[in-house]
């Protein structure tokens, strides 16, 4: 997500690390090349002034240039800034205790993802036991209607039969009124996007508002935009009462500067981030995770909550009574392999991992690791129980059937049984140690070995 | 285009005027403000480097110290990196139909972009039929639909979640046999960096060669205004995806500064072909380097 800058900041912070003490003149430096990074991430340049300056002024001050090693102070200032910045330690969860029905209503530019996060949004509440129900008033946009109602269809959530032809600001009212009647607990307002020099529309907004009361008005917002993003979002936050904002699209590469700075310029909070086409992909958003990230400091938090989501806890179990009985084989790495693909596509979940991104972009390309994966699952399902169970039978003749069987090379499999040996030792190490170092981790399995 | 322009004017422009308003000489400072200014307006750092040292370069000359020669030379150096060679955009398809193939990440306004499009090839007395590619995202087909009986042009659909390839394959049978004389296909829109979905798009590409000689003729990245330097990560995997032949930058009719077609152009040298400059049908403009500038620095 954000490897970009973490990259950037990682050679600004070499250059720190090399230096037993700073001087002032270190600190000036430093200051000048992480605006640049900043400017280049497209956070706001105003909000880059505030910063560096803030940051400078904290690590100019005495009891960092006097400790022992001021690098590492520097490294923690930018990170407890940033963490600050994008609002650690406020409350950024969604408020939807409220007299049923709690609207909830989205607002923003065209193409931020508004419908899309809507789906997002009824399928989390579903999952936080509550009865959404979505009301589409977008009856501009050709067939915005009845994409809420494919989604809808899709998630098996209702949908309010809104028509093209209805006030927008009619179809809200009546669709509380209906889920009042109705028993839904919480309805989701999908708006038609604006922008936010467009009186009219804004008007339009402002009379939704102030009939249906929604509890939560979120902004939406690209995570792509550049400088323009504070604009935007200061407008929309003038003119409406927002409380608070959904970040889509971070599953790209955007360096999200916007992230910072319409946090900074409009001091809502950034509630819930879009991470993926699929409809489940709406996660909370964590400033200090985030700010790790930047950093090139990894996301492990969140990677074993991945973690625990994918991996049922009674599989987890069997994989490590497997595991004492059988010893670390092909088979149980190839099922390892299986619950970790469970958890998302390999480049996001290296990317959570401190320093991962950084080997990925040296290894040429992400596609790589998943690529790999497929051959050397290709190349497990080619093997007989008994080979699976004991690799040390692989002869000569049995690895090029294998390797004719999966469409592989001999190379591939000798490569790949070259890696799981060692990681068969590395495992046994680790057994050694105790199970304390994995609890949690990848169904308490091992190490990919590449 | 002035008008949609008018709020790039205010703020480009419209600052480097009240920074040079009342000066009379150019010195480190007014430099140091211009850097500031070029970088808001999302010509990133590498396009706004190179423009500062071109007028440094000027200065160190002795060709840059009163503001109006300032202002003169940031116009031409602008103007030179916005002039780029582009391919023919040629509908006038004797026999096999002109294959345009609209590409780019999700909610930039491909379809919206494509409905313009169909509408203003139509009136010019051209047969249009349009592929509804995007089998992905809720509604999109029935989006398009609705634009093909606006415009009245053919649309060739399938289900959702049908494989875009088939539709691609459809829609170039169908534009052959209806004699049309351009094919206008959407896609899906996808981020750039997920790999799996650019090869879709080259396997487009493949079936849209293999059916109509020549075809793709014009393959059109729509890039969103307000996006920010991501849009240079945007068009290069693009390009390296499927050889981006020109650029329709949509949603210049708001206060974003289409500072990113500069950085794109000077990068990438890729043209801007089509600015979207409104919601209504004809609010899609064909992109002249020399007027783009014109309109910017214009008092």
């Amino acid at each position: 997500m954000f490897d970009n800058l973490s990259e950037k900041l990682d050679s600004v912070f070499k250059k720190l690390r090399g230096h037993g003490r700073l001087t002032e003149q270190h600190v000036k430096e430093t200051m000048r090349e992480i605006r640049l990074v900043l400017l280049e991430a497209d956070v706001n340049f105003r909000v880059v002034k505030d910063f560096v300056k803030r940051v400078g002024e904290r690590a100019i001050g005495q009891d960092v240039l006097k400790s022992l090693t001021p690098g590492q102070q520097v490294i923690k200032i930018v990170r407890e800034e940033l963490a600050s910045l994008m609002g650690e330690g406020e409350d950024n969860s969604l408020n939807v205790a409220a007299r049923p029905p709690v609207p909830i209503m989205l607002c923003g530019l065209q193409g931020a993802g508004k419908t899309t996060t809507c789906g997002k949004l009824a399928m989390k509440l579903r999952r936080d036991k509550r009865t959404p129900l979505l009301v589409p008033a977008d009856i501009y946009r050709p067939a915005a209607i009845e994409q809420l109602k494919t989604l809808g269809r899709q998630l098996d959530i209702e949908v309010y039969d809104s028509q093209a032809d209805q006030d927008p600001v009619d179809i809200c009212t009546k669709a509380k009124a209906y889920a009042e009647l109705n028993g839904f607990d919480t309805i989701i307002l999908d708006t038609a996007g604006r922008l936010h020099i467009d009186t009219e529309l804004m008007q339009e907004l402002q009379r939704i508002a102030s009939s249906v009361a929604p509890q939560e008005i979120l902004f939406v917002a690209d995570a792509m935009t550049g400088q323009d993003a504070v604009n935007v979002a200061a407008s929309f936050d003038e003119q409406l009462p927002l409380t608070g904002v959904v970040l889509t699209k971070l599953d790209g590469d955007a360096r999200g500067g916007a992230a910072l700075s319409i946090r900074a310029v409009t001091g809502k909070p950034i509630k819930l981030i879009g991470m993926g086409e699929k409809l489940d992909a709406l996660e909370q958003f964590h400033p200090d995770r985030m700010a790790q990230r930047i950093l090139g400091m990894g996301d492990v938090l969140s990677l074993i909550e991945k973690a625990q989501h994918a991996v049922e806890a009674d599989e987890a179990a069997d994989m490590e009574e497997r595991l004492r009985k059988d010893g670390f084989t092909l088979e149980t790495f190839l099922e390892q392999m299986q619950m970790i693909k469970k958890m998302g596509s390999m480049e996001s979940l290296l990317k959570m991992i401190p320093g991962a991104g950084k080997a990925l972009k040296q290894a040429g390309g992400m596609q790589l690791p998943e690529e790999e994966l497929k051959k050397v699952e290709a190349i497990i399902r080619s093997m007989t129980q008994k080979e699976r169970s004991d690799h040390r039978i692989l002869n000569g003749s049995r690895r090029l059937r294998i390797a004719n069987g999966s469409g592989t090379r001999v190379q591939d499999v000798n490569q790949l049984l070259k890696r799981f040996t060692e990681a068969q030792k590395m495992m046994k190490k680790m057994q050694k140690m105790g199970p304390k170092g994995l609890k949690g981790m990848l169904g308490r399995g091992g190490q990919l070995p590449f | 285009m002035k008008a949609g322009l008018a709020k790039t004017q205010n703020s480009l422009v419209g600052r480097v005027d009240s920074l040079l308003r009342g000066r009379t000489v150019i010195d480190d400072e007014v430099i140091e403000d211009l850097e500031e200014i070029l970088i808001t307006a999302d010509l990133g750092m590498q396009t706004t480097m190179q423009l500062i040292s071109a007028l440094e370069k000027r200065r160190g000359r002795g060709q840059l110290d009163t503001p109006d020669q300032l202002r003169n030379a940031l116009k031409e150096e602008l103007e030179a990196m916005l002039q780029l060679d582009s391919k023919s955009f040629d509908v006038d398809g004797k026999g096999a139909p002109y294959v345009i193939i609209v590409v780019g990440v999700n909610g930039v306004g491909k379809t919206t972009t494509i409905g313009k499009l169909a509408n203003q090839l139509t009136r010019q007395g051209k047969k249009v039929v349009l592929g509804a590619g995007d089998t992905f995202r809720a509604a999109a087909a029935e989006q398009l639909s609705i634009w093909g009986e606006r415009t009245g042009v053919d649309v060739i659909r399938h289900q959702e979640g049908a494989d875009p390839g088939a539709v691609a394959f459809d829609a170039a049978k169908a534009a052959v046999a209806r004699q049309a004389d351009v094919l206008i296909l959407d896609t899906a829109g996808r981020l750039h960096t997920k790999v799996n979905l650019m090869e879709e798009l080259k396997k487009l590409r493949r079936i849209l060669e293999r059916e109509i000689p020549g075809a793709p003729h014009q393959t059109l990245l729509v890039l969103d205004a307000t996006t920010g330097q991501n849009a240079l990560n945007q068009a290069k995997l693009f390009n390296e995806a499927v050889d981006i032949d020109g650029i329709a930058l949509t949603k210049l009719d708001g206060t974003a500064k289409g500072g990113i077609v500069v950085a794109i152009a000077a990068e990438l040298k890729l043209p801007v072909r089509f600015v979207g400059v409104g919601e209504q049908i004809d609010d899609l403009r064909p992109f002249d380097a020399s007027m783009f500038v014109e309109a910017l620095f214009e008092k």
